[in-house]
């Protein structure tokens, strides 16, 4: 067994007298969609903000490629490779897709000079355009604002942008939340070809049986606490509904 | 690249995808702007042919334009920002007198309160630099505020308004200064190049550089990311206070450029003549079709917006037509523009 890409090991985290983690485990490998599932309250969005770089944890360790790291902002998380795609903090609506997607690293011209220097718009579209087709994102004309796209399509964008500069990680928080079918299914297929990219992908989410279609890895939280792991073809609704809301650790738990 | 689903629908690329009219009427905020403009133009022509429509009237109204166009166009960025300046008369009014004084000490007439003074370019170019710097410093303050505190744009520049006409009316003790270098009333304020009256090209110049900026730099993408989603845009990496303190200070700048253009203009300062220059500035930018709420706007918007209540007067004059009813008309237009872009607003969002 290889080193895990991203481990987060024995992670605490108290907000006053409320435990939001209390030693929190999770593990993700490269290639791999890692679900983190959990009901409301444990502890998931924080364990999040943590890996994201928003939250710092009490105590507990993160490692990356088996390397202990700090992730004090979410630059330094970005700087290591690590994007995270909030629900809906990911994008300027105004602009186009294109404009979301280089946001922030747009692609100058050279030789202007170092104040007055123009984006290389044309080859920012071209790059764009190759992106969304290599990962299937089919967008009516990518020179519409974004907010005025479906919110499957907006959804696919914030991913593939999100994809495009993390060269590590990718968490997604609750990607298909308020999609219809059609569009949850292009989505997690998006998610799919992500992770074949080689980046490890955490998923946030509530609904079961994405998880049980999609995930190649199951971590259950449960008051702060990583209560149950499956692998891929393990788990099922029950099982994993089970996990969330009993009261003893399942047997399955990885060591 | 390892893809194992069916092969991916391309992407239509955008620019070609675009037709050329498409792309007018996005860059015009909806074109109905631009119809009203000249319809305007069209009506008044018709109307009164040889009075509206000779090269005098029509340089005249350009000149009357071009002071509040450059203010315009920075109040264009801060709204682009889902800010708002209102100080933007006040540091005109501000920078015209720092900058007035300034020349009039170096001319070594500093108790000609009364008639032009024999200055210098070189005392011109360095009340230039005092006009735009004393804006300038201005701008930074509103940006510094708005960026750092978390106190809103429209309280930051409410103070900052009363701050900058109270300091100077302070300097001056109220009284205008009257002592403009000739050279400058001459040559800047009714002087002509080519036939086109020199505050014309100085407004042109910068709203061409304004444009540039906004649709080909990083500057450009920045402010509209900025207004868009804030958070957004900061997540993505875009330097979101230092976008704020710079698009304020552009303000700041150009609203001391154009306090030079004034004293040029009227040779003399107005101090009591700018009250209304930040309602004028906003309507202007709202009818051009930058949204209020940010994000979205354009130069050319802008411009136009400059010219229709204008126009207006201008037209209104020349029918006979007792000129309060411009404010009249204006305040109509004004609220059927910020109605329309609601319903846009509320059309992206349904959608």
């Amino acid at each position: 067994m290889t080193e895990p890409l991203l481990a987060a090991r024995g992670i605490s985290k108290r907000y006053g007298h409320v435990t939001a983690l209390d030693g929190a485990e999770l593990t993700v490998n490269a290639g791999e969609i890692c679900a983190l599932i959990g009901d409301n309250g444990a502890g998931k969005s924080t364990l999040v903000k943590i890996l994201s770089g928003v939250e710092r944890p009490d105590s507990g360790t993160i490692e990356l490629e088996g390397e202990p790291v700090t992730i004090s902002t979410p630059t330094e998380a970005q700087d290591r490779g690590i994007a995270t795609v909030f629900q809906d903090l990911a994008l300027a609506p105004d602009l186009t897709p294109t404009e979301n997607f280089f946001l922030g690293r747009e692609v100058m011209q050279k030789g202007l000079g170092r104040v007055f220097r123009f984006t290389d718009k044309k080859k920012m579209q071209k790059e764009a355009a190759k992106e969304f087709a290599d990962l299937g994102i089919t967008l009516r004309s990518a020179g519409v604002s974004v907010g005025s796209l479906s919110g499957g399509q907006k959804q696919s964008v914030a991913i593939a942008r999100a994809a495009k500069w993390a060269d590590k990680v990718i968490i997604l928080d609750e990607p298909t939340a308020a999609l219809g079918v059609v569009q949850t299914d292009r989505v997690l297929r998006l998610v799919r070809r992500v992770a074949d990219r080689g980046l490890g992908v955490i998923l946030v989410t509530h609904n079961m049986s994405h998880v049980v279609d999609i995930a190649d890895s199951v971590q259950v939280l449960r008051l702060g606490r990583r209560v149950a792991t499956f692998g891929k073809g393990e788990s099922s609704v029950e099982s994993l509904v089970a996990a969330m809301t009993s009261d003893t650790n399942i047997s399955k738990e990885a060591s | 690249m390892r893809l194992t689903d069916e092969s991916p629908k391309a992407v239509v690329p955008e620019a070609a995808e675009q037709s050329l009219s498409e792309r007018w009427r996005e860059r015009l905020g909806g074109g109905w702007i631009l119809l009203l403009l000249v319809v305007l133009l069209a009506v008044f022509t018709i109307l009164r042919p040889a009075q509206f429509a000779t090269p005098f009237n029509l340089s005249t109204l350009a000149t009357d334009a071009a002071i509040l166009l450059v203010v315009a166009i920075g109040q264009a960025f801060v709204i682009m920002t889902a800010g708002i300046d209102l100080s933007v008369g006040s540091v005109l009014v501000f920078s015209s007198v720092t900058s007035a004084l300034t020349m009039l000490a170096l001319s070594g007439e500093s108790t000609a309160t009364y008639g032009q003074t024999d200055a210098s370019w070189g005392v011109i170019a360095i009340g230039l630099v005092v006009a735009v710097v004393s804006g300038l410093a201005w701008g930074l303050i509103n940006g510094l505020l708005v960026s750092r505190t978390r106190i809103p744009a429209l309280i930051v520049t409410l103070g900052t308004m009363g701050m900058a006409l109270g300091a100077a009316q302070v300097i001056t003790n109220g009284q205008d200064v009257r002592g403009i270098p000739a050279l400058l009333v001459t040559w800047v304020g009714s002087g002509q190049l080519a036939g086109i009256p020199v505050l014309i090209l100085v407004a042109v110049v910068v709203a061409v550089v304004a444009a540039v900026a906004l649709n080909k730099t990083r500057f450009g993408t920045w402010t509209l990311a900025t207004g868009s989603n804030e958070e957004a845009a900061r997540r993505s990496g875009v330097k979101v206070r230092a976008q704020l303190l710079k698009v304020y200070a552009l303000s700041g700048a150009l609203a001391g450029l154009a306090g030079m253009m004034a004293i040029a203009r009227f040779s003399t300062t107005t101090i009591g003549g700018h009250t209304q220059d930040n309602l004028a500035t906003i309507s202007a930018v709202v009818l051009g079709g930058t949204s209020l709420f940010g994000g979205v706007g354009t130069i050319l918007g802008t411009v136009i917006g400059v010219f229709i209540p204008v126009i207006l007067l201008n037209g209104f004059i020349i029918l006979g037509i007792p000129p309060f009813w411009q404010t009249i008309a204006m305040g109509a237009v004004l609220v059927v523009a910020v109605y329309i872009d609601q319903m846009k607003r509320k059309k992206k969002t349904l959608s």
